[in-house]
C-alpha cells in the first residue's frame, strides 16, 4: 500500500522538464512583451485629458509584470527543486500566520494604492467638461456614425428615431433649433479645444471608441452618454464602434479629422444646413 | 416539480437491509446515513424548502428591481386594479389559514382532518389561479394586454410566474395529503416541507399584489 | 462488501435503461454530465477554431459575418453554460460529493436524474436554433436587448434552453447543499471537508442566488422578443439637445440583472476548480494544503463579493461615475483572496515532495494560467484603464486565462484524477504529460498575444480587421494566434483519445491508486451502488494528514482514528 507509484528518478526529471517549460513560457511572454512594446503597443495619445491614463497603465503594467515574473519564476523554481527524489518526507508545516498576514497585507495595501489612484483619475475623466467646451451629438445606428453640431445658434435640435427619412438620417426637427445644425458623417473637431460628445443611438447599443483619445462609451439608446476630450495632434483618426452591434459591428467605422479653427470652420461651411 | 423534493425514490434507494439501519428512510428524509449520530436541527426537507425559498426569492427581486426602475420609462401608465383581486387576496390568506388549522389537527391526533385540511387548502390555491385568470380576462376585455403597456405586462407576467409556483406548491400539498392518508413515513416531512413552501408563495402574492397595485 | 455486491444483484437486477440512462445514482449521473459536456466541449471548441479560422484567414474560413457572429455566440454561450459549469457542478459535483463526506447517494437522487435531463434537453433545444430560419443566436453570450431582440426563433431557442439549463442548475444546487448539510458522515464536520466539496458547496450556494435572477431577466427578454413588450426597449425616444425627453424601457436595466448573474458566474466555474486543484495539489506534493482555514475562509470572500461587483462589467455603459468607483473598490478587493490562494498554492509546493502525475501537471498549469489571467484583471477593474480595453482583445485574452483556461485546467486535473475511481482504471499517464506539455505553451500562444491587440486597440468580436487601418499590423499576429490555437485544439484532442483509450485498455486500478487520505479512495474502483460497504466511514481527522512526522506512512487516511497513527488503515 505504502509503495511508491512512480520512480523517484523520473520525478526529478519531470520536475526538471516541467521547470524548464514554465520558465520557457516565462522568458517568451517577457520578451514577447518587450517587442510588443515597439510594434503593438496603443497608438500615440492626442488626448490631452488622458495623459493620466497613460501614466497608470505603465505604472500597474509594471507592476503586474514584477509580480507576474516573480510568482512564475517561483513556481517553476518550487517545481525544479521539490520534486520527488526518493529520501525524506515533505514538510508537515501548514500554517504560519506570520506569513498569512504578511501576503494578505502586502496586496491589500498595494490595493488600495490601486483604487485612490484609479479612482481619482476616473472621477477626473468622468468630470463634467469645461463650459468652452465644444459640443457635437453622435448618432449611432446599425451600421454608421451620424455627427449632429449644433450650428451657429450653439442649440442642438431635437432628434426623433421615428421620424428618419431620406435625407434626414437622424430624424432632426429642423423648426426652430434644428433649423441652422449641420448633420455630416465624419466627426470634425479643432485642435486645442474640449469637445463635449454627446452619444446616443438609433437601434442597438454601440460605442463609440477612438484608441489615440483612450476613450470608449457606449451609445445607447434611449440614453444620452457624455464624453469629452481635448484633442492635441492634427490629423485623420478612426473611428471604431467597439459593442456588438449586428452582423455589419466590424465595418461600422467613421472618420475624426483634427484640424486648424479656420480649416474647421471652412468645412463646416461646405456642410449643407 | 416539487413533489420530487419529497419522494425518495424507492427503487434509487441503494441496497438496503437490517444491516444498515437508517439508510432506508427512517431518519427524516429518507436518507440519514446510517452509523451517524443524529445532528439536531432541520431536517432535509425542511432544508431544502428553504434554499428553494432564497431562489424563488433571488427570482421576484431580479423582478422588482426591474419594475422598480421600469417605472421611471416615459410610458409607464397605471393600470386599475381588477376588484378580484381582492377574492384571490382573500383566497391565499384563507387557504393558508385552513393549512395551519389543519396541520394543528394533526398534531392532535386527527389525520384524517389534517388530510382534508391540506387538500382544501390546496383547492383554495386551484380557485385562487381560476380568480387569477379571470382578473386576465377583467384587464384584457378593458382593453389592456400584455403589450398595452408596461404596467400591465408586469401584471401577465409576474402573475403568470407566481402562478406557475402556485402550481408547484398546490401539487405539493395534494401529495402531502395523499401521504398523510396513506400514514406514509414521510408524511409529517411532506407537510411540514409543503407548508413553508405554501405560506411563502401565498406571502409572495400580497407582496405582489401590494407592489403593483398599492405602490 | 461481496454480501453488499451479491446483494446488489439478487435483489434489484436493474435493467440497462435504468442503471445507465435513466440512473438514479450519483455516480453515474456525474459521469453522465461529464461526457455530455465533453461532447458539447467538441462542438464548443469547433466554434472556437472556426472563429479563429476567420479572424487569421476570413475568406478561406468560408464563414460570412452573420454566421461568424452566431459562431462567437454559441461558442460562449456553449463553453460557458453548457460545458464548463456542466463538468464542475453536474459532473464533479455529484460523482464526488457524496464519495468524499460519505454519504450513499445525493439527498434526492430523483431530482438529481430531472436535473441530469432537463441538460440534454436544453442542448437539444439549443442546436435546433441551428435549424431554423435565420439561424442561432448571434447577439453574443450576454445577449444584449435591443439587439437580442432583432433576433429571431434563434434567439428565443436561445433564452428557452438557458431556463431549462437554469432550472437543472437549481435542481442541482438544491442537491448539492441539503447532501453536504444534511448527509456528511459521522465525524465529517464542515472542517474536515476537503476543499473540493468546500469549492463545491459554496458553488452550488453561489448557483443557487444568482441563477434566478438571468431566469428573470431571460423570461423579460423573452417577451420582449416575443410577446411585444418593452421591459428592456426604448421607444419613441426623443432627444432634445441632450436630453432624453421620452422613452420607454431601458437597455442597461438587462446588463445590471445579467451581470448580477454573469459575475457571480465567472466564479461559479472556477471555485470548484480551485477546490479540485488544492486537493490534487496536497496529495501530490504529499503535504497538507496550506493553510486550509483561509483557503475556505477566501472562497467564502470571494463568493460573498462577487455579488458585489457586476458593475466592472458596465464602466463604459453610461453609468454614474460615482457609481463605477464604489464598483471598482468591491472589484479590487476580491484580488485579495484570490492573491491569498495563490500564495498558498505555492506555499503548498514548498518543502513538499511533488510527483509529476498529469493532474499534478495540470494543477501546476492552473495556478500558472489563474495568475496571469488574474493580474490583468487589475487593469480591468479601473475604470479609467477599462475604458481603453474594454470590449477589445485584452479582455478575451483576461477571461480566457483566468475563467477559461484556468477552469478547463481544473476539470483535466479532476478528471486525470478521479478517473481511476470512476472507471476502475487509469488514464495513461505518459500521453496525460504529452498532453499537458503541448497544451501549456498552446495556451499561452493563443491566448498571451491577445493582450497586445487588446493593447493596440484591437476590438473583439468584429469578423475582420481589414476595415480599420491602425489594425493592418496586427494580421500577422492574428494568424499566429489562430495556428497556436489549432495546436491548442489538437493538443486536447490527445485527452479525448487518452479518455477513450482508458476505459478498455488503461491500467487498472486499486482503491487508492494516488495514496490518498479523503474518503472515495477508501471504497473499491469504482464504487458500488451506495458507494460504502456495510458501514459508512467516520471520520477521525481533516483531508491532509500527508507526511505527519512519525506516522509509518505519508498519508494518513480520513478514516484513521487518532490512537494508532503508526497503523493507518486499509
Amino acid at each position: 500500500m505504502s509503495s511508491h507509484p512512480t520512480q523517484p528518478q523520473s520525478e526529478k526529471r519531470l520536475g526538471r522538464a516541467t521547470a524548464l517549460l514554465i520558465w520557457l513560457i516565462l522568458a517568451l511572454a517577457v520578451a514577447s512583451s518587450a517587442y510588443a512594446l515597439r510594434h503593438w503597443w496603443s497608438p500615440p495619445l492626442i488626448n490631452s485629458e488622458a495623459a493620466g491614463i497613460d501614466r497608470l497603465f505603465s505604472v500597474l503594467w509594471i507592476l503586474l509584470a514584477a509580480v507576474f515574473v516573480g510568482v512564475q519564476a517561483l513556481l517553476g523554481y518550487f517545481v525544479f527543486r521539490y520534486a520527488d527524489r526518493g529520501e525524506g518526507r515533505a514538510s508537515y508545516e501548514h500554517e504560519n500566520l506570520r506569513l498569512e498576514i504578511a501576503w494578505t497585507a502586502l496586496p491589500a495595501v498595494l490595493l488600495v494604492v490601486l483604487t485612490v489612484l484609479g479612482g481619482g483619475l476616473w472621477l477626473r475623466v468622468q468630470g463634467a467638461a469645461p463650459p468652452e467646451a465644444a459640443t457635437v451629438q453622435v448618432v449611432a445606428q446599425q451600421f454608421g456614425w451620424t455627427f449632429h453640431y449644433p450650428g451657429p445658434d450653439d442649440r442642438l435640435g431635437p432628434i426623433r428615431p421615428m421620424d428618419v427619412a431620406v435625407g434626414n438620417p437622424i430624424g432632426l426637427d429642423r423648426e426652430g433649433p434644428g433649423a441652422d445644425d449641420v448633420v455630416a458623417g465624419e466627426l470634425h473637431v479643432v485642435v486645442g479645444q474640449p469637445v463635449r460628445l454627446l452619444l446616443t443611438s438609433r437601434d442597438v447599443i454601440h460605442s463609440f471608441y477612438v484608441p489615440e483619445l483612450r476613450l470608449k462609451q457606449d451609445a445607447v439608446p434611449g440614453r444620452v452618454t457624455e464624453v469629452w476630450f481635448t484633442p492635441t495632434q492634427p490629423g485623420v483618426y478612426e473611428i471604431a464602434c467597439a459593442e456588438l452591434c449586428g452582423a455589419g459591428h466590424y465595418l461600422m467605422a467613421a472618420r475624426m479629422v483634427v484640424e486648424t479653427e479656420a480649416e474647421y470652420q471652412a468645412w463646416l461651411a461646405s456642410q449643407n444646413r | 416539480m416539487t413533489q420530487q423534493l419529497l419522494q425518495q425514490d424507492r427503487r434509487s434507494a441503494p441496497p438496503q437491509g437490517p444491516a444498515r439501519p437508517g439508510f432506508d428512510g427512517s431518519g427524516p428524509g429518507g436518507s440519514a446515513p446510517g452509523g451517524r449520530v443524529p445532528r439536531p436541527g432541520p431536517s432535509p426537507a425542511t432544508t431544502a424548502t428553504w434554499w428553494l425559498l432564497a431562489a424563488v426569492a433571488m427570482l421576484f427581486i431580479g423582478f422588482t428591481s426591474s419594475y422598480l426602475s421600469r417605472q421611471a420609462g416615459a410610458d409607464w401608465a397605471a393600470i386599475p386594479m381588477p376588484p378580484i383581486l381582492w377574492l384571490t387576496t382573500s383566497l391565499v390568506v384563507a387557504s393558508s389559514g385552513l393549512l395551519e388549522w389543519g396541520r394543528r389537527s394533526g398534531r392532535r391526533g386527527h389525520p384524517e382532518r389534517q388530510a382534508a385540511a391540506v387538500s382544501g387548502a390546496a383547492w383554495l390555491g386551484l380557485l385562487f389561479l381560476v380568480g387569477q385568470g379571470a382578473a386576465w380576462r377583467e384587464l384584457a376585455r378593458a382593453g389592456l394586454f400584455l403589450t398595452s403597456n408596461p404596467h400591465a405586462a408586469f401584471f401577465y407576467v409576474l402573475t403568470l410566474v407566481h402562478g406557475l409556483h402556485i402550481l408547484a406548491g398546490l401539487i405539493w400539498l395534494l401529495v402531502a395529503a395523499a401521504r398523510i392518508r396513506q400514514a406514509h413515513p414521510q408524511a409529517a416531512q411532506a407537510v411540514a416541507s409543503g407548508a413553508i413552501f405554501w405560506h411563502f408563495v401565498g406571502t409572495l402574492w400580497i407582496y405582489l399584489w401590494v407592489l403593483l397595485f398599492w405602490l | 462488501m461481496a454480501v453488499v455486491q451479491a446483494q446488489l444483484h439478487e435483489e434489484r437486477p436493474l435493467s440497462f435503461w435504468r442503471r445507465y440512462i435513466f440512473s438514479l445514482d450519483h455516480k453515474v449521473i456525474g459521469i453522465q454530465y461529464l461526457v455530455t459536456s465533453m461532447a458539447m466541449a467538441l462542438v464548443g471548441g469547433l466554434l472556437a477554431m472556426l472563429v479563429r479560422f476567420a479572424l487569421g484567414w476570413p475568406e478561406a474560413s468560408g464563414l460570412t459575418p452573420a454566421s461568424y457572429m452566431s459562431a462567437v455566440t454559441m461558442h460562449g454561450t456553449i463553453m460557458t453554460f453548457f460545458v464548463l459549469s456542466t463538468a464542475l457542478t453536474g459532473g464533479f459535483g455529484n460523482f464526488l460529493i457524496p464519495l468524499q463526506i460519505g454519504a450513499r447517494d445525493m439527498a434526492y437522487p430523483f431530482l438529481n436524474m430531472v436535473s441530469y435531463w432537463l441538460y440534454p434537453v436544453s442542448l437539444v433545444v439549443l442546436l435546433a436554433s441551428y435549424f431554423v430560419p435565420g439561424g442561432p443566436a448571434s447577439a453574443g453570450w450576454t445577449a444584449y436587448p435591443p439587439l437580442s431582440v432583432q433576433g429571431g426563433t434563434g434567439q428565443a431557442l436561445w433564452l428557452i434552453s438557458l431556463a431549462i439549463l437554469i432550472i437543472a442548475f437549481l435542481f442541482g444546487s438544491l442537491n448539492y447543499i441539503t447532501t453536504v448539510l444534511q448527509l456528511r458522515t459521522k465525524g465529517m464536520s464542515l472542517l474536515r471537508m476537503p476543499l473540493t466539496v468546500w469549492g463545491l458547496f459554496i458553488t452550488a450556494i453561489l448557483s443557487l442566488l444568482s441563477f434566478p435572477m438571468l431566469l428573470a431577466a431571460s423570461i423579460m427578454l423573452l417577451f420582449d422578443l416575443l410577446g411585444g413588450t418593452s421591459f428592456f426597449l426604448p421607444f419613441n425616444i426623443v432627444i432634445d439637445g441632450g436630453q432624453v425627453t421620452a422613452a420607454g424601457g431601458d437597455p442597461l436595466l438587462y446588463q445590471h440583472l445579467f451581470w448580477f448573474l454573469g459575475h457571480p458566474e465567472v466564479y461559479i466555474l472556477i471555485l470548484p476548480a480551485m477546490g479540485m486543484v488544492s486537493d490534487i495539489m496536497a496529495n501530490n506534493a504529499r503535504r497538507p494544503i496550506f493553510g486550509y482555514k483561509t483557503m475556505v475562509l477566501s472562497m467564502a470572500a470571494i463568493a460573498v463579493l462577487s455579488f458585489l461587483v457586476w458593475g466592472h462589467h458596465m464602466f463604459v455603459s453610461g453609468m454614474h461615475p460615482l457609481l463605477g468607483t464604489a464598483f471598482m473598490a468591491t472589484t479590487l478587493v476580491i484580488a485579495i483572496p484570490s492573491a491569498i490562494k495563490t500564495f498558498h498554492w505555492l506555499a503548498t509546493l514548498w518543502r513538499g515532495k511533488l510527483r509529476f502525475t498529469p493532474q499534478m501537471l495540470f494543477s501546476i498549469g492552473f495556478v500558472s494560467v489563474f495568475v496571469t489571467g488574474g493580474l490583468t484583471g487589475l487593469v480591468l477593474g479601473s475604470p479609467a484603464l477599462d475604458m481603453y480595453v474594454h470590449d477589445t482583445y485584452f479582455v478575451v485574452a483576461h477571461f480566457h486565462f483566468v475563467m477559461a483556461s484556468a477552469s478547463l485546467f481544473g476539470i483535466f486535473a479532476g478528471l486525470y484524477h478521479w478517473f481511476p475511481k470512476m472507471f476502475g482504471r487509469k488514464m495513461n499517464e505518459r500521453l496525460g504529460r504529452i498532453h499537458f506539455w503541448i497544451a501549456l505553451p498552446a495556451t499561452y500562444a493563443t491566448f498571451f498575444p491577445m493582450h497586445f491587440a487588446g493593447i493596440g486597440g484591437m476590438m473583439r468580436r468584429i469578423y475582420s480587421i481589414e476595415f480599420y487601418d491602425y489594425l493592418a499590423r496586427f494580421e500577422g499576429l492574428n494568424q499566429f494566434i489562430t495556428i497556436a490555437a489549432f495546436i491548442m485544439g489538437a493538443a486536447h484532442m490527445l485527452f479525448l483519445v487518452n479518455f477513450v483509450w482508458s476505459l478498455k485498455y488503461g491500467e487498472r486500478a486499486e482503491a487508492n491508486p494516488w495514496q490518498a487520505t479523503t474518503l472515495e479512495w477508501e471504497t473499491p474502483s469504482p464504487p458500488p451502488h451506495g458507494n460504502f460497504g456495510e458501514e459508512l466511514p467516520e471520520v477521525h481527522r481533516w483531508a491532509y494528514d500527508y507526511s505527519v512526522p512519525g506516522a509509518t506512512t505519508d498519508y494518513i487516511p480520513q478514516t484513521v482514528s487518532p490512537r494508532p497513527v503508526a497503523a493507518p488503515g486499509p
